[in-house]
């Protein structure tokens, strides 16, 4: 007999809903729907009572509409009304309404609370099972409030109904979920995890939903269920199929329950405990035997249930990475599912894959797979497994066979599907740099990515060829070569007019020896397309023809004969026309010399993490596994031998730095910092880059661009100033947490200072103001290092005009990289003449280490799985110390995200402590920190602890962050 | 987690709709509307996840559907669940639905939408997955009936109706419904994986 009885249903709503199946049009529709909501709207305003089946059926009317994507804003009260009926049916009804309709901040929460509670007292199981299904599902703050409390009791109540049981642990999960702080963890934690050893299975699974989740946030809590999951798990896997009877799905046993026990141990790093370790092996090996055996049916969703199990044991093995063989036979059995005939099976092969190749254990053995992976590129109907395909071999690719993988790239790009091409262009650019060992291939690679798929080349990409082609002299000319060869197509891509004006107006001269390619036919080459382009490219082709002036004086006049055009000097465009304008001049009045000097060569770029990929991770999300991994690969086996643990070394690079900025190009820090001089200026600086000192001429007012309303505006401009050197101390230590602001004052002198640092690099922009009317004469600041220091920090500074006109500013830049780690600070030393008086003044620079920080986000385990791999004494500081300042924990967060570690929240198991981690970046090692700072507030003190894999490290961040609170 | 429960026929029009998350009311449609278009242009051969962009927001989620005769049943999840697992769990609930309804077709899924809630409910509460034993929701659901029934106040509804209504409306039926594809039977199902 069928559970629901066909004729149950209610004439009214039959009536209506086949009205609506009637309408003819959508008016139609929306007329009918208005006439049946007012005629409830007056039901439910009318005086009558309405007896329950009435108002069950308004309320379904009222769902049905719903469905159809009308708004619904009334009903509400009466279905809160239905929830304190005595009769299942209406309160069921009710329920729903609530369920489906009722918004989490809805004003009536307070009521529906209130059924709520009276139905969780009533131990009448069903109604207490549709409290809690109601609860679970909308969730709300307010309902936290409520039984956040309540629900675990009932949970570990022995009492409580196996049913009863299963909603309360979801529920309990779901508030945990919206409301984390509102559950307390208590002594029912532990009663939880004995709920995995419950007789009812449909307990077990919402318990190990449960148990999951407030896992993954308290590990410490729940480690004493990896064992009780592990025998679980081992009951399950071993068990004959009849065993479990209901819970056996198509011959399968428990297969969901078996995926969610392999997910909570996915929680865990492996089991210590060489016993549970054992019987964990023996389940995989369990689950990957059962694999080869002959299907005990052929229905699908025997070999569904059968591999949703074999898969997420795949996962786990994945996941501790620790056991060779059973990693390598897992990527045996996906590379069978590489070729099988289910094309769900074939994604999640080349999904999993994908995590399977960062292994350096199997790594080798997916390699093994490339010839099936590039044929599912070329062969598969469905979109989303060929862009899988794509990720698989971006995660495979390593020295050996990036040729091979970023020609089959290539390829696949021109038939590529437009949602999935940008990525792809910017997975070659990033292998074909990574992987170059012959710059000219990766010069072709980009090239041809422009032809293939010009449009979706972002800036990153070729922005990017052009820093390397102009950081590595011996590509140069072959460069030039190409960009002209392929300039010659009869229609390029913008793009390819932007590399190519770009590149021959630095190294055009290169190939001009050649006839074919002289200056004058280069020339033309490049200004046949200028009319097709855009302004931003057209104003580019202005400067590299500027810059053909410099370097080949032969084609001069016919350059200036286009300068002087109409076209040009009368421009609509002002920034065309200023830069014609301003060419011309500078090409007729300046000298051979002068024009040498201002139009020479681009300055190396600073090198740096690849911009592409900072644009990668933030298309994909800093969660992708597959790339980030793979650098992880990348970067630990460049270092072999470095003492840091690996696990750290690979956070390094799993979370892109927030301050990584997309340009990637060397004129960032000085287009961000110095407001650009004119409006012509940012372009300018575009072409120019990194020649600031070229700039200035061609730029009118550079010299008023250092009042910089942020240095003006604060904080420590009020405060005391500092007059000595050795005063200087405490404002040397507000810069520690910040990077701007005044370093230094007195009556005559006020230092600023604006500086931003990436990874093991660091730009310090240092501004002298005069306050005074006259001027400075002789005016030298020097920054000292001792020899100490000298060995861990280079500093490049750049020497500043030794006049300062009275209430003027310079400016000087100091550019940094830091060798290794350091304890000093660098001595910033100020010589002038004032009014005949000789002053002379020393401040710190506040060049910490912590400076060269790159945060690191981390779950609650992989921080104190760290934690714990730091516990040599030596790798430990701690200092206990008073607080200097009001202990509020909003300024605390500041600091210590000021400090460059990453806050981590909800990581330790107290909220009121702080923890932090980060990856110190110098140029010969990468050190991993972690630190944790306990406030006491009665006492006012704190406790600082780091714990970073070198002593000195420890030492010097403990002492600089104590300085802070 | 799930985020939401889609289910919608071949012309897009929702059958039953349960998000797990507070979304409003046109945030909702719209993601109908989106969703309906993703699985429409997929060929019943090709793999049955796909990536749903930023329609909930996120590149976390996973759109996981089979497709049934007329309808289409859509699981939005999260990372956290198994694939292949989610789509047990859809054959699950339809199964359920066959059981409870006998032949359950498109047509119970609009006569009876609180049935069907109530159904589902058994299965997935709060966007978490309940319960996964066929017989152990079947129970649940033949308990509820009979409550019903016990209270017979709504027995007022003529059990004929119905039958009765759909009978009538034959004629306008075909308008969304291809009356030879209604049943969805189970028997049949498999072949759509």
């Amino acid at each position: 007999m069928p559970a629901v009885s066909k004729g149950d249903g209610m004439r009214g709503l039959a009536v209506f809903i086949s009205d609506i199946r009637n309408c003819k049009s959508k008016e139609a529709e929306i007329k009918r729907i208005n006439k049946e909501l007012a005629n409830i709207r007056s039901k439910f305003k009318g005086d009558k009572a309405l007896d329950g089946y009435s108002k069950k059926k308004y309320v379904c009317k009222l769902l049905f509409i719903f469905l159809l994507g009308h708004d619904i804003d009334f009903g509400h009260m009466e279905a809160v009304n239905l929830l304190s009926s005595n009769r299942y049916t209406e309160k069921q009804i009710g329920y729903l309404f609530i369920s489906v309709l009722v918004n989490s901040n809805s004003e009536l929460i307070r009521l529906i609370n209130n059924a709520i509670k009276n139905d969780l007292a009533s131990r009448n199981p069903t109604f207490m099972g549709l409290a809690l299904h109601c609860i679970a599902n909308v969730g709300s703050r307010e309902m936290a409030e409520a039984f956040a409390g309540e629900i675990p009791k009932i949970l570990v109540a022995g009492d409580t109904m196996d049913s009863v049981k299963q909603s309360a642990a979801l529920c309990l999960l779901r508030l945990y979920r919206t409301s984390p702080d509102l559950v307390p963890m208590g002594d029912w934690t532990s009663r939880v995890v004995h709920l995995l050893n419950d007789q009812h299975l449909g307990v077990v699974t919402a318990a190990t939903s449960l148990i999951t989740t407030l896992a993954q946030k308290n590990p410490e809590e729940f480690k004493t269920s990896v064992s009780l999951a592990v025998s679980r798990l081992s009951r399950i896997v071993t068990s004959a199929s009849t065993d479990l009877q209901d819970y056996t799905y198509y011959f399968v046993p428990a297969p969901w329950l078996s995926v969610k026990l392999l997910r909570l141990l996915q929680c865990y790093p492996p089991p210590e405990d060489p016993a549970v370790r054992g019987r964990l092996t023996e389940c995989l090996e369990t689950i990957l035997n059962k694999a080869q055996e002959p299907p005990k049916s052929k229905k699908v969703q025997h070999s569904n249930a059968k591999n949703a199990v074999l898969f997420e044991a795949i996962s786990l093995i994945i996941h501790h990475d620790s056991e060779p063989n059973l990693l390598v036979r897992a990527c045996n059995q996906l590379g069978q599912f590489l070729q099988h005939r289910e094309t769900n099976l074939r994604y999640l092969a080349l999904e999993s894959m994908c995590t399977l190749a960062s292994s350096e254990f199997s790594h080798e053995a997916v390699k093994t797979h490339i010839e099936t992976v590039i044929n599912a590129l070329k062969t598969e109907r469905d979109v989303s497994v060929r862009q899988r395909a794509v990720d698989l071999l971006y995660a495979m690719c390593d020295r050996s066979n990036a040729q091979q993988i970023v020609a089959e790239m290539l390829n696949y790009l021109e038939t590529a599907d437009y949602s999935i091409r940008e990525e792809i262009v910017l997975k070659v650019a990033i292998l074909a740099e990574k992987y170059a060992v012959d710059y000219t291939w990766y010069v072709d690679t980009i090239l041809n990515l422009i032809r293939i798929a010009g449009d979706y080349v972002s800036e990153e990409v070729w922005y990017r060829v052009i820093q390397i082609v102009i950081n590595r002299d011996d590509v140069q000319g072959y460069a030039a070569k190409t960009v002209f060869e392929a300039l010659q197509a009869p229609a390029c891509h913008e793009n390819l007019v932007k590399v190519g004006g770009y590149i021959l107006g630095e190294f055009g001269n290169l190939i001009a020896g050649d006839p074919r390619s002289s200056p004058l036919i280069q020339f033309n080459l490049l200004h046949s397309k200028f009319h097709l382009c855009s302004v931003p490219t057209r104003a580019l082709l202005l400067s590299t023809y500027i810059k053909f002036v410099n370097l080949f004086p032969e084609i001069k006049t016919t350059i200036q004969d286009v300068l002087r055009s109409d076209s040009q000097l009368k421009n609509a465009d002002v920034e065309l026309q200023q830069r014609a304008v301003e060419y011309l001049r500078l090409s007729t009045i300046a000298s051979t010399d002068i024009l040498a000097t201002v139009l020479e060569e681009m300055p190396p770029f600073p090198e740096r993490e690849s911009s592409i990929l900072a644009k990668l991770k933030k298309k994909k999300g800093p969660g992708t596994v597959t790339d980030l991994e793979e650098i992880k690969k990348e970067r630990s086996s460049d270092m072999n031998g470095s003492a840091e643990p690996a696990s750290v070394n690979a956070s390094a690079v799993s979370t892109p730095s927030p301050s990584a900025d997309l340009l990637g190009l060397g004129a960032a820090p000085l287009t961000n910092s110095a407001p650009p001089p004119s409006s012509s200026g940012s372009l300018l600086v575009d072409v120019f880059s990194d020649s600031a000192s070229a700039v200035a001429p061609l730029a009118p007012g550079s010299d008023d661009n250092f009042a910089s309303p942020d240095l003006a505006s604060s904080e420590v401009v009020s405060e005391e100033p500092a007059d000595t050197v050795h005063d200087a101390d405490e404002l040397f230590h507000k810069f520690v947490c910040k990077n701007n602001g005044v370093l230094f004052e007195n009556q005559l002198l006020q230092i600023g200072l604006k500086s931003e640092f990436r990874q093991n690099l660091g730009r310090m922009f240092i501004f002298y103001g005069n306050k005074t009317s006259t001027q400075f004469l002789n005016f030298t600041p020097t920054v000292i290092c001792s020899d100490d220091l000298q060995s861990s920090l280079n500093l490049q500074t750049k020497p500043v005009d030794p006049t300062v006109d009275g209430g003027a500013q310079v400016q000087q830049v100091v550019n940094i990289e830091c060798v290794s780690d350091f304890m000093e600070a660098p001595i910033l030393n100020i010589q002038f003449r004032y009014g005949g008086t000789f002053q002379n003044l020393s401040v710190k620079l506040p060049i910490t280490l912590n400076k060269f920080f790159q945060p690191t986000e981390m779950s609650s385990q992989d921080f104190f799985q760290r934690w714990k791999q730091l516990s040599n004494p030596k790798q430990e500081v701690q200092n206990i110390f008073k607080a200097k300042h009001p202990m509020d924990a909003e300024i605390t967060k500041a600091k210590i995200i000021g400090f460059g570690s990453a806050l981590l929240e909800e990581v330790d198991p107290n909220p009121a402590n702080f923890v932090g981690a980060g990856i110190i970046h110098t140029k010969t090692t990468q050190i991993g920190c972690l630190l944790r700072l306990e406030p006491n507030l009665q006492a006012q003190m704190y406790r600082l602890t780091l714990r970073t894999s070198k002593e000195a490290v420890s030492q010097r961040l403990c002492e600089l962050l104590s300085e802070q609170f | 987690m799930i985020n939401a429960i889609l289910v919608f026929n071949n012309h897009g029009k929702p059958r039953l709709v349960r998000f797990y998350q507070h979304l409003a009311e046109e945030v909702q449609q719209q993601i109908i509307r989106e969703t309906f278009h993703l699985v429409l242009k997929r060929d019943d051969h090709i793999c049955n996840f796909l990536e749903c962009g930023s329609l909930f927001g996120g590149s976390d989620y996973k759109l996981i559907y089979r497709h049934y005769a007329t309808l289409y049943f859509v699981f939005c999840v999260d990372s956290s669940e198994s694939e292949l697992g989610i789509l047990d769990l859809i054959q699950v609930f339809v199964e359920t639905l066959d059981k409870c309804f006998e032949n359950v077709c498109e047509l119970d899924l609009i006569f009876h939408m609180d049935k069907v809630h109530h159904i589902l409910q058994e299965v997935v509460i709060g966007g978490m997955v309940l319960e996964t034993n066929m017989n152990e929701i079947v129970a649940q659901v033949e308990a509820q009936s009979k409550l019903e029934k016990a209270e017979g106040g709504l027995s007022a509804a003529p059990s004929r109706a119905v039958s009765a209504v759909k009978n009538i409306n034959l004629p306008e039926i075909p308008r969304n419904i291809n009356i030879g594809d209604i049943n969805i039977k189970v028997p049949n199902l498999s072949q759509f994986m």
